[in-house]
């Protein structure tokens, strides 16, 4: 007879551990394939390893990115622009300097690779199924669409990985989230992860590692998997995954770094192969409805607040008591009432971008909401695409022209008001729809409120100038 | 940075009771353009602060009966959201040590255990009456004690937490982490041998034409 079935995490976690555990409760050592690092959370971590006068061990699985602090405003990626904040030109010299010292390749303002973190290592092929992928950054979980262990780390954990290419690691449990049937019109991915922040909470997934399951998730492509692994920080888990299929290696397929010829065939049995085997358990189970869905929107200041767009807000007597503070403090934050319905709320700012959603296929999908129409007198909208390449293909494509057309900013590429490192920020008070994960108070800027919702809803809130179901304009 | 350690811990409490506090609020990104681990207090809370100082009713860090404490008491999932590790830098440099709350958010907790900044998790049934002792008598002290897993109450009562033994270890001896990654040298090259590597980042693959 063979082995235990194993999950799709197992089999990952099996083949990176390079020193088991010494005693219960010690950690394993885990190697680690790729390193991804940007300006914010690795200068510290550079330091340490000069201090210790220690080299990056594996620059060749290391790559550099410019993405947080970076200007976004069009045209501020060429030659000669010089960044007005000194503190953020300084963070960007140090990692030019630090890459440069230690030969790891850095996609630098100017460059046409660079972007988001999560959004280039996927369309450079660096992602990979059964990889173990780390980044100083939460959202690092996007890259579990392959069929990655992926996941953020702190800074010092950074300088661990710089200088060892392993991490410290216990084996986290595993959650299945399954979601049957098919997801409705107007309802993508982003409504798919909200509705289940919504149903597990802010907390439901701490320290798992969640796989996502059922149907409605291999209805989705390669973009739209990323939408909803981004997202599983924000239910506390470790990371987020999905076993590769035929969507994967397509996907793949062609990208720079990706095998080519026999090699991508070879390792494309191998990406299939890593799907759990029959009968693999996991540690819990959660199940949902994906034909129940409808668009959602958040209302308050996690992204587990969130209710369908036709749907009303909490009444407090509703609330179970221990959650009554949090609503109340939320309500309050965001100026609603309880038991309010959010349609109809005027919106000021709408932002379509982040790592979330600011691949092509999301601007593709707000683009077809704008086309032809114009957004309401008064609104500002941000298009803020994921990275270079992704804009040249936009532009290729003419979106570009629609968005402007419709009255909205096309920018360069960045993380920009996602958390409002660089100018990009909403002003006290003011309401945003935005596409990005993160309603926190004061992320989009000190005072600014936000309400998630997906591309659609959003360019559907911006010709409205008010929360609308996007179904009502499709 | 030497190892940090942590032992035991006796000290005054700072109260800030909201559930799901995420990084956002405890040092927000407009403070993250620093290159270095000092200095970022300034930052702590500062949303929160600023809004409470409009409001003339100081947030408690600023609030007079809690000056000098030690040990932040927060609600539940403390430290959601963003692993920017300024968060426990940013509490450690304001003078925390210790934060006691029923949960912890998993990066965070792993950050600040990397750091020396302990955090607690205690039952609800103990962090209730604990919130409520300190809002009546802002002077009272707790201890927090690594080596016995246990933090002594106000009032001589005990109970127990717990910490992986590990970081128990690290923080007890002074142990880096990083210098014990590697002492591992010789099995990693074995791995790294059988290992190729799938691709060089620092080929021209990525190249535009
Ligand atoms: S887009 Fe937002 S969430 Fe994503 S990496 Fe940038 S700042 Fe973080």
């Amino acid at each position: 007879m063979g082995h235990t079935p194993r999950t799709l995490f197992d089999k990952i976690w099996r083949r990176h551990v390079v020193a088991e555990p010494e005693d219960a409760g010690m950690p394993a050592t885990l190697f680690v394939d790729l390193h991804l690092i940007h300006e914010v959370t690795s200068p510290q971590a550079f330091a340490e390893l000069d201090r210790r006068r220690l080299k990056v061990r594996r620059p060749d699985l290391t790559v550099a990115t410019m993405d947080h602090s970076t200007p976004t405003a069009p045209g501020s990626t060429r030659p000669g622009w010089r960044l007005v904040d000194p503190e953020a030109a300084d963070q960007l010299d140090r990692l030019e300097d630090n890459c440069r010292r230690h030969g790891v390749p850095l996609f630098p303002l100017g460059d046409r690779r660079q972007g988001i973190v999560h959004v280039i290592g996927p369309e450079l092929g660096l992602t990979q199924p059964g990889s173990v992928i780390v980044c100083g950054d939460s959202h690092t979980s996007t890259h579990g669409a392959f069929g990655a262990f992926a996941f953020g780390i702190g800074t010092s954990e950074v300088g661990h990985v710089l200088a060892t290419q392993t991490l410290l690691q216990h084996k986290p449990p595993t959650l299945e989230i399954h979601i049957s049937g098919r997801l409705g019109t107007g309802v993508t991915a982003k409504d798919l992860v909200l509705g289940i922040l919504a149903r597990v909470g802010v907390d439901g997934g701490t320290g798992h590692v969640v796989e996502y399951t059922g149907a409605a998730v291999r209805g989705l492509d390669m973009e739209g998997r990323m939408t909803v692994c981004n997202m599983s920080i924000e239910a506390g888990a470790r990371a987020g995954m999905v076993a590769p299929d035929e969507v994967t290696v397509d996907y793949l397929r062609g990208r720079p770094y990706a095998p080519t010829g026999d090699g991508f065939d070879r390792a494309a049995e191998s990406w299939l192969g890593l799907a759990g085997d029959p009968g693999a358990q996991h540690d819990r189970r959660v199940e949902l409805d994906g034909s129940a869905l409808a668009p959602m929107i958040t209302w308050g200041t996690n992204p587990g607040m969130a209710v369908p767009v036709g749907g009303r807000l909490p009444r407090i007597a509703e609330v179970p008591h221990e959650r009554r503070a949090g609503v109340k403090k939320a309500l309050a934050y965001m100026g609603f009432r309880e038991g309010a319905s959010i349609q109809g709320r005027p919106v000021d700012v709408v932002f379509v971008g982040s790592c979330t959603n600011s691949r092509l296929s999301d601007l593709e999908a707000a683009a077809r909401v704008l086309d032809g129409r114009r957004i309401a007198d008064g609104l500002r909208m941000l298009v803020v695409p994921g990275s270079r390449r992704v804009k040249a293909e936009a532009e290729d494509r003419g979106l570009d022209d629609v968005f402007r057309a419709a009255g909205a900013e096309w920018r360069e590429a960045g993380c920009s008001m996602c958390l409002a490192m660089n100018g990009d920020r909403l002003a006290p008070g003011q309401v945003a729809v935005s596409t990005s994960n993160r309603n926190f108070e004061g992320r989009q800027g000190p005072g600014g409120r936000t309400l998630l919702a997906s591309p659609v809803t959003a360019a559907a809130c911006a010709v409205a100038g008010r929360v609308v179901d996007p179904r009502e304009v499709l | 940075m030497a190892a940090p350690r942590f032992h035991r811990l006796r000290g005054r409490i700072v109260p800030v009771l909201i559930d799901d506090i995420d990084t956002d609020q405890i040092i927000p990104a407009r403070y993250l353009k620093t290159t270095a681990r000092e200095g970022l207090a300034e930052g702590l809370f500062a949303g929160w602060r600023s809004s409470a100082a409009d409001s003339q009713r100081p947030f408690p860090l600023d609030d007079p009966r809690f000056q000098g404490g030690s040990i932040l008491l927060a609600g539940e999932n403390f430290g959601c959201g963003s692993s920017r590790e300024h968060a426990p830098w940013a509490l450690l440099d304001h003078g925390f040590r210790a934060v006691i709350a029923p949960s912890f958010a998993d990066i965070f907790r792993s950050n600040a255990q990397k750091n020396g900044l302990l955090p607690v998790s205690l039952p609800e049934e103990v962090h209730r009456p604990l919130a409520d002792a300190v809002l009546r008598n802002p002077r009272i002290e707790v201890t927090v004690d690594l080596e016995r897993l246990a933090v002594e109450l106000p009032g001589g009562t005990t109970v127990g937490f717990e910490a992986d033994p590990f970081t128990r270890i690290c923080l007890l001896r002074g142990v880096d982490p990083l210098g014990y990654l590697l002492d591992q040298g010789d099995l990693l090259a074995d791995f790294e041998r059988r290992r190729p590597a799938p691709f060089d980042t620092r080929s021209a693959a990525g190249a535009p034409p």
